[in-house]
């Protein structure tokens, strides 16, 4: 349920009611820090032993508490979070919403995030691929991000996946211009008004590693068609990322060779840091696999990478393109830990002695105090 | 307050060689990533997650929880292991009390299942109970064996119980604590939980009384201690002169009870005018302009009263309302106040005190992490007294609430508190 604070940022015009107990809200709480006191747009429904036990009306709880949002705050949207409870209790969320969605105009998402089926990021998945469904369809013209409706493009539509920092985004959408391609839409939008049109035949590609359901749904739902790039992550990766998608599209690209080396050159100073250093990713965010191989790109070797959830498929790209960077670096391919045992990874750490451990924020200081750096 | 779970978790990690664990989704393992940042923790966290994922949802936890127990047993060869409930684990109603037992049999630590329910208890409440439920598993135990301790301490001692990870201020009034009782020759028998071993609990009974510094963790425990083994207890938070005061005294009449001579006038005369600057601080003419200036107070109960007390009786400042979210300490919060402030506000709902506090406009507020952010939103200077905190309220510099050099700190706080808005005013 973490991605709520990235995401109602991300949505200017959302709102996100998680449904849950005291526990995810104290972890929002805390997770969040400082932002829960600018008035955020998110808000806790929390389930009591009354809810629970069924004794009171799902129904009109939730019409009670969107009518007051809506009073309040009237966004363009809200999403319910599903969390472990309403999961456990089996309450039937996507069957209420649609009827509440009519009852009182406000569109309503529902997208589950709980802790028993998915790791931190995933939660931005389940809320993608729900919006995914919600996108409308492509009529004769799309809203141009370039902000050139007349210019020509000799594609078809390109729809791009994922939520990113805005300067991030115009960044992409940039260097893909260079190519002559456009970016016809992205998932999420600034504002839920204003999602992408999809239509069957259109492409579309991800730019964080950890959307295989909504790439799912993009593909099985609304008949798109997915180009599996690696990830935009790295010079290396940004570059193998813009060369696939101009090959599905039959683009010569110019100038990336360029490019790339211009900013491995801008680099220089950081990479004699690295040069040789080793690595040990715990694993927790899905973005390890794509770091990884930045970081063998730049000279340093990787033990292991621990990740949470791996789905071969939706990082086919990115696992091919790790493959060729250890090749041509002459390094073996690290092994891959799904679902790691913290407690075992904590012996090898003892073991190989490395000299980064990328880990989260309950192993970082004991690392620390151990004498091994952490990020 | 938080979810009960956090509360067992603060017991049983603050004991040493305890482990803990949950029976929780993935991601509920937040409290590690909670105390290795706000206390900077050195160790590792003992808590592990027995992980509740679609697998458990369809076919319960089965072996999964036992294996996960013997197995920390293995690999951590803790005394005790608490298998620790959380919401989760309460709506799935399995029978976490069996795979105890059957853990139990196996595996050469204690195991116990922390006897909280998420919907009825907060964190505090859970902490409270925890405490005591492990307390009574060992005495019974050492009962059970007779290694129980019959008899007490030559000189006069104490347990002190509920100095526990995550308090507020808590290490530092450890060490503030243990100084007041070195300077009337008080021995300390055991602190519970933190840094203590439940190897160690079969000599609580060796001390003459008991005393709970924070009523939120502990009354249980000392209630227990009183009805089986009549021993005497002290629930009188030493913050603030007059507290410190009615603390000691209290103190005194406890051990001469027990045939024990003292008199410790004297040295509540010396610590109060010179270690403490607090009572010379009340007259100075710096207070004085203090006198009348209106404040709100909020927090948890003990901290709440005692603020509150140490303004009004001690300081002169108008408290406007005082407040707490311990709604199931109410009555006693209620009495403590009554007659120190206009109004007694009992709530969770930080929306609503945010409202009082724009209604009220005082001069200052004391408060929490939250009534310190409402009040930068408010442009009203607010020291924080209690818990929920942030990491700067692990300060790394000596800033105990309790004792004499408690009372200074406390001071200082409220008196920048003040200047700081008239300063803002002038300018
Ligand atoms: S794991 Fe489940 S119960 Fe825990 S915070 Fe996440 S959604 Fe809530």
């Amino acid at each position: 349920i973490s991605c709520v604070s990235w995401l109602y940022q991300k949505i200017e015009d959302s709102f996100f009611l998680v449904i849950g107990t005291k526990t995810c809200g104290y972890f929002l709480q805390n997770a969040m820090g400082v932002m829960i006191f600018s008035e955020p747009r998110y808000a806790m429904a929390e389930l009591e032993e009354g809810d629970i036990s069924a004794k009171l009306n799902d129904y009109e709880e939730l019409k009670r508490l969107c009518l007051q949002i809506k009073k309040d705050r009237n966004p363009s949207v809200i999403f319910w979070i599903g969390t472990c409870t309403t999961e456990i209790i089996k309450m039937d969320l996507e069957g209420i919403a649609p009827k509440l969605e009519a009852e009182i105009k406000i569109t309503i998402v529902v997208a589950r995030a709980n802790g028993l089926d998915y790791a931190f990021t995933q939660g931005e998945d389940t809320v993608l691929a729900a919006m995914a469904q919600r996108c409308p369809e492509y009529k004769e013209k799309a809203i141009s991000l370039s902000g050139d409706p007349k210019e020509e493009t000799k594609h078809p539509p390109l729809i791009l996946f994922g939520s990113l920092p805005d300067p991030v985004a115009n960044q992409l959408i940039f260097e893909l211009k260079k190519q002559g391609i456009k970016v016809s839409g992205w998932l999420p939008s600034k504002r839920y008004t204003e999602l992408p049109a999809i239509s069957e035949g259109n492409y579309v590609c991800g730019v964080n590693p950890f959307l295989s359901r909504t790439a799912t749904t993009l593909m099985r739902r609304r008949r798109t068609k997915l180009i599996g790039a690696p990830f935009p992550i790295g010079p290396d990766g940004t570059r193998a990322w813009i060369e696939k998608i101009c090959s599905v599209f039959g683009i010569q690209p110019v100038g990336l060779e360029e490019r790339e080396k211009q900013i491995w050159e801008s680099l220089e100073g950081y990479l004699k840091l690295i040069a040789n250093k080793s690595v040990f990713f715990m694993g927790d965010n899905l973005l390890e696999i794509s770091l990884a191989r930045f970081l063998i790109r730049c000279g340093m070797v990787v033990h292991e990478i621990g990740i949470p959830y791996m789905d071969k498929r939706y990082q086919g790209g990115e696992l091919l393109l790790l493959e060729k960077t250890c090749q041509e670096m002459g390094v073996s391919i690290p092994s891959i830990v799904e679902k790691p045992d913290n407690y075992k990874q904590l012996e090898r750490i003892r073991t190989l002695q490395p000299d980064l451990v990328i880990t989260g924020m309950a192993h970082a200081n004991p690392l620390e105090a151990r004498g091994i750096n952490t990020k | 307050a938080g979810p009960a779970h956090i509360g067992t978790l603060r017991i049983a990690s603050s004991f040493k060689n305890v482990h803990a664990i949950m029976h929780a989704p993935l991601g509920d393992d937040y409290f590690n990533v909670m105390k290795s940042m706000l206390e900077r923790e050195r160790g590792f966290t003992p808590v592990t997650a027995s992980i509740v994922d679609r697998h458990v949802l369809a076919r319960g936890s089965q072996e999964k929880v036992v294996n996960n127990i013997t197995r920390k047993d293995i690999e951590e060869q803790p005394d005790l292991i608490v298998l620790t409930p959380t919401c989760t684990s309460s709506i799935l109603q399995e029978d976490l009390q069996n795979f105890v037992n059957r853990a139990s049999l196996e595996s050469k630590a204690d195991v116990i299942l922390a006897d909280v329910n998420h919907y009825r208890v907060n964190e505090l409440q859970a902490a409270d109970r925890t405490l005591e439920q492990i307390i009574t598993f060992y005495i019974d135990k050492a009962k059970k064996y007779g290694t129980i301790s019959n008899n007490k301490t030559k000189n006069p001692s104490v347990n002190i119980i509920g100095s526990s990870c995550l308090g507020f201020h808590n290490q530092h009034d450890m060490s503030e604590l243990k100084r007041l009782f070195a300077d009337l020759g008080i021995e300390i028998n055991l602190i519970i939980p933190e840094g203590s071993s439940v190897n160690q609990l079969k000599n609580l009974t060796q001390a003459w009384f008991n005393f709970v510094p924070y009523r939120e963790t502990g009354l249980m425990t000392a209630n227990y201690l009183k009805k089986e083994f009549n021993m005497p207890y002290i629930d009188i938070s030493p913050i603030g002169i007059i507290e410190i005061t009615a603390f000691i005294r209290k103190l005194e009449k406890i051990l001469l009870d027990q045939g024990h001579e003292c008199s410790f006038e004297d040295y509540i005369t010396l610590q109060t005018k010179f270690v403490s600057q607090s009572s010379w601080f009340s007259r100075s003419i710096d207070c004085q302009n203090l006198t009348g200036k209106k404040a709100v107070v909020f927090g948890d109960a003990t901290h709440a009263a005692a603020i509150t007390k140490i303004l009004s009786k001690e300081m002169g400042i108008h408290v406007a309302w005082a407040g707490t979210y311990c709604k199931y300490d109410e009555q006693w919060f209620k009495e403590e106040v009554k007659d120190l402030c206009d109004n007694v506000v009992i709530t969770e709902d930080n929306a609503l005190i945010a409202d009082l506090i724009a209604k009220t406009e005082p001069a200052a507020i004391f408060g929490t992490q939250m009534e310190r952010h409402i009040g930068k939103r408010l442009n009203i200077p607010c020291g924080v007294i209690s818990s929920p905190v942030h990491i700067q309220n692990f300060p790394l510099s000596y800033k105990p609430f309790m004792g004499y050099e408690g009372t200074n700190q406390i001071a200082d706080l409220v008196y920048n508190s003040f200047t700081l808005g008239m300063e803002d005013h002038l300018i």
